[in-house]
């Protein structure tokens, strides 16, 4: 199954379909009518801790500490972790808790910086590289790590372990990820259209690191504009090693799995990685970092957002510094139009909705989508009829309705029999259902029951082994004491037959001689008695005795 | 400002349930009126009396689980299962059985299950075989196509009959009824008749029985119509029309004299209506692919084998409810290989 490649591919290259995904409208003109904007700066701003995947970073910064622009406020201790850095110079006005963008609605620490407006960088910011052939791979991954370099096309999981996969992992192509196959986010394009060049050089970074000399930059087919420019670039500073794809506008295609299918038809095993099949997959936004990082020496403190939908009046690009509240974003492209429905952070089809636009903006804000309530479906969910039509456009191969059918039913064996966990979570299946089943729901509260079901079984195997580990010490301790009672009883015993008393021996070898003394009398034929030399009066208490035997025996 | 919240994605097709039957329901127009051409008003007023039985059927069933019954009316499927279970019906048959018919399938086999979505088994064609082995004779008793009925009833004469048993004076049952060309086939087959012999009969067209066959067309031009608009897949149908195809074929080779050529079993009786509107019922069939044809096929291999060497004529329904029991099964055994799946090899 493949599709004839396009003009720009240059090799013509073979593309490869994925399974199923779906044309959706895109809605990208939308955003892109305006040039990208720089925010305003806030007078706070808001840095939430973990903006990645991994452990959380440790502070650096209290209150009432004076910060520089680029400063590193927490500093990544553990190998999977990132630091952040101020994104504007001012003064930390608080360190707590913080509401912050994410599904759950929870707070989470964030470092408040009230800025001074000066906007002033941080004198210690290392050099740029300008001849980044001549670093070791460790010291561009040294300075990728410290820019707080993470995925930017949502993943948020730290590039310097991406680009690091080891030696048992040879890597031979890096996949560029321009794809943006979310209808309405443009934050990609943009950043394509105006800095196709800093892409290009992030790009020979990102070769010179890995050692690899195959580049396949993927990009969907309704993006002209960004395809010229990265031609243009390639133009002006070919390689010969990188390879421009442009691929069929299909949802998901800029899903990591299914863009690797699409330009190499292999497919990432279903609990490995890209790296498993000698592949590291980085988006563009993520490579115009790594550039920012090596050749200019910034860390990661801003990024292009979408701010879209509807709901909007201005919809536009904008860069944003880390930490700008959404509410901001919004006043800056015009104000909310009316009959606003929902707040979305991130794509129609994966983003997730915001109850409030007082959060910050993270690293893994790609776009900021207001919906109107005129476009909201007004659906109830029904019963599935199993038509499979979820089947059919699920990009994973899953069997959607019987997850769903399991889900419900609660059977978290057969869910996971029906490979829960190689869904990606793209929402093919729930757009295209006629009984408008939210099935993706059903799913993470599928996977997260299965999480807290390993957990609580995990907790309960160490309490068993903790209780089964306390009942063999407390039977080792009875019987050791056992034992030695046991010994000393022996012990005890043995001593009495072998300890002889002196005064007890003494009396029986009196009672000894004595009785000696008793038998040789009798064979001598003496009687013993003590009868001689006796007075009158026991002679006669004597005589008294006998008679008186004498009468009763008689 | 408060924002509406809900989970990924925000965006949805506009296909709905209703939409999904209201296309059934069209594509089965041009089926319904050549039913109604070659075997008068009969076919209609069964329609009728089937679809709102089945209607309220489901609004007494829903009214007793105490839940709001238009959204559940809405949805037509009542009215397709109505509509599915009257065409499979001889269309003078007294309209007490068509009711009972109608009320068993949406309260038995569908509403009890829990509606729609849950039914195990093809409402329409379980109350078809419920009826047939409660009331052989009447279900067995058809008209013959309009070119060869002398005696064709008005529709004042059609209701009369339905409903009250009464026929046109000068008339009787066994002037006005005949066989099926199923039927009057195998009936004569188990007699030890030929083919050749049998073939003398003014019941046959071109392929099939008269006027069977064009009925047959214009169910299948339905059904190209719901794969044309992607309502169903063609899996299930395709594999259904092949097996029987082979089969059949195959038979013929080896003995022409006893087996009807193949084209005699796609176009007479109901394997076009089975194939395309009732095999593919998603609820009671397959869902994955590999399945569906396993499913399909097995369909057409049951419906050859109970046509020839079973005690019913037809065997549509039979073969689909048999199926039915196994799809489960056979979609447990057939999952796709999913992204990513490492083949393993202890499988094959």
């Amino acid at each position: 199954m493949h599709v004839p490649g396009t003009s720009i591919n240059r090799n013509k290259r073979k593309l490869w379909q994925f399974h199923g995904g779906l044309h959706l409208p895109d809605h990208k003109s939308m955003s892109m009518q305006r040039p990208p904007v720089d925010a305003l700066l806030d007078d706070l701003l808001v840095i939430p801790l973990q903006q990645h995947i991994g452990e959380p970073p440790e502070i650096l910064v209290k209150e009432g500490d004076k910060v520089l622009k680029g400063q590193i406020l927490a500093r990544a201790n553990a190998y999977v972790s990132a630091p952040i850095h101020a994104s504007s110079s001012g003064t930390v006005v608080a360190i707590d808790e913080q509401p912050v963008p994410h599904p759950s609605g929870l707070s989470a620490t964030c470092i408040t910086i009230e800025t001074d407006g000066q906007d002033k960088w941080d004198d210690c910011l290392p050099e740029p590289i300008s001849d980044y052939k001549s670093c070791s791979a460790d010291e561009l991954l040294e300075r990728i790590h410290w820019a707080g370099i993470v995925g930017l096309g949502g993943a948020t999981f730290p590039s310097r372990v991406k680009l690091n996969p080891g030696p048992n992992k040879p890597i031979d192509t890096l996949v560029v990820n321009a794809a943006e196959c979310e209808p309405y986010i443009t934050c990609d394009d943009a950043l394509i259209r105006n800095h196709a060049q800093e892409i290009l050089h992030g790009i020979h970074i990102v070769m010179h690191i890995l050692s690899v000399k195959l580049c396949l930059i993927g990009i969907e087919d309704n993006k002209p504009d960004a395809i010229a420019a990265i031609q243009k670039a390639l133009s002006e500073h070919d390689t010969g090693d990188i390879e421009l794809v442009v691929v069929p506008t299909i949802y998901p295609s800029g899903g990591e799995k299914q863009l690797i299918q699409i330009l190499t038809g292999k497919e990432i095993p279903g609990n490995g990685l890209p790296a498993d099949i000698g592949i590291v997959c980085h988006n563009v936004a993520t490579l115009f970092a790594v550039n920012n990082a090596v050749s200019k020496g910034y860390p990661l403190i801003s990024r292009m957002v979408t701010v879209t939908g509807e709901g909007i009046n201005k919809p536009q690009n904008m860069i944003v510094p880390n930490g700008t509240l959404i509410s901001s974003l919004i006043e800056r492209a015009g104000g909310y139009h009316n009959n606003v429905n929902e707040l979305i952070m991130g794509g129609p089809m994966m983003g997730y909705a915001l109850s409030s636009d007082k959060l910050p903006v993270s690293k893994a804000t790609n776009c900021i989508l207001v919906t109107q309530k005129d476009n909201a479906p007004a659906n109830t969910p029904a019963a599935c009829i199993r038509c499979g039509k979820c089947a059919e456009v699920c990009p994973a191969l899953l069997l959607p309705q019987q997850l769903y059918w399991y889900a419900r039913a609660r059977d978290l064996d057969k869910v996971q029999d029906f490979n829960l966990f190689d869904c990606i979570e793209c929402g093919c299946c729930a757009h295209v259902c006629p009984s408008h089943i939210p099935l993706v729901q059903y799913y993470r509260f599928a996977k997260t029951e299965i999480w807290a079901r390993e957990e609580d079984k995990r907790k309960s195997d160490i309490a068993r082994q903790r209780h089964e580990f306390r009942e063999a010490r407390l039977a080792r301790i009875k019987a050791e004491k056992q034992a030695k009672l046991r010994k000393k009883k022996e012990v005890l015993e043995k001593k009495k037959a072998a300890d002889v008393d002196p005064k007890k021996a003494a009396i029986e070898a009196a009672m000894k001689r004595a009785a000696e003394k008793k038998q040789k009398l009798q064979e001598e034929g003496k009687i013993p008695a003590n009868t001689e030399n006796l007075t009158t009066a026991q002679q006669r208490q004597i005589d008294d005795a006998n008679k008186r035997r004498e009468n009763s025996e008689s | 400002m408060k924002f509406a919240t809900s989970t990924s994605p925000h965006t949805f097709q506009t296909d709905s349930v209703q939409k999904v039957m209201l296309e059934v329901l069209l594509a089965l127009v041009p089926g319904i009126i050549a039913m109604t051409w070659y075997f008068g008003w009969g076919i209609l007023v069964n329609i009728a009396v089937s679809v709102s039985v089945a209607v309220a059927s489901e609004v007494f069933v829903i009214k007793l689980r105490k839940r709001p019954a238009l959204p559940v009316i809405s949805d037509l499927s009542a009215v397709v299962t109505g509509v599915l279970l009257a065409l499979a019906l001889p269309p003078l048959l007294p309209w007490w059985i068509t009711a009972i018919g109608a009320a068993f399938a949406i309260t038995m086999v569908k509403q009890l299950y829990g509606g729609i979505g849950y039914n195990p088994f093809n409402p329409a064609m379980a109350a078809y075989a419920l009826l047939l082995v409660s009331w052989p004779k009447h279900m067995t008793s058809w008209l013959p196509p309009s070119m060869l009925n002398s005696t064709p009833l008005d529709f004042g004469q059609v209701l009369n009959v339905i409903f009250t048993g009464a026929m046109p004076a000068g008339l009787s049952w066994d002037t006005i009824s005949s066989a099926t060309p199923l039927d009057e086939m195998f009936t004569r087959l188990d007699m030890n008749q030929m083919i050749e012999e049998i073939r003398q009969s003014p019941l046959w067209g071109d392929f099939g029985g008269k006027g069977w066959e064009w009925v047959n067309n214009w169910y299948l031009l339905g059904g190209l119509y719901l794969l044309f608009r992607k309502v169903i897949s063609w899996h299930i149908p395709i594999s259904i029309i092949a097996s029987l195809l082979v089969l059949s074929g195959l038979a013929y080779m080896i003995d022409p004299a006893v087996h009807p050529f193949p084209a005699f079993h796609i176009f007479t009786g109901g394997v076009m209506l089975g194939a395309f509107f009732i095999a593919t019922d998603p609820v009671s069939a397959c869902t994955t692919k590999k399945g569906q044809l396993i499913f399909g096929a097995s369909i057409g291999a049951l419906i050859f084998i109970i046509r020839s060497w079973g005690g019913y004529p037809d065997a549509v329904a039979f073969a689909v409810l048999l199926m039915n029991m196994a799809a489960p099964t056979i979609d447990y055994y057939t999952k796709p290989r999913v992204f990513g799946e490492v083949k393993d090899t202890s499988d094959d």
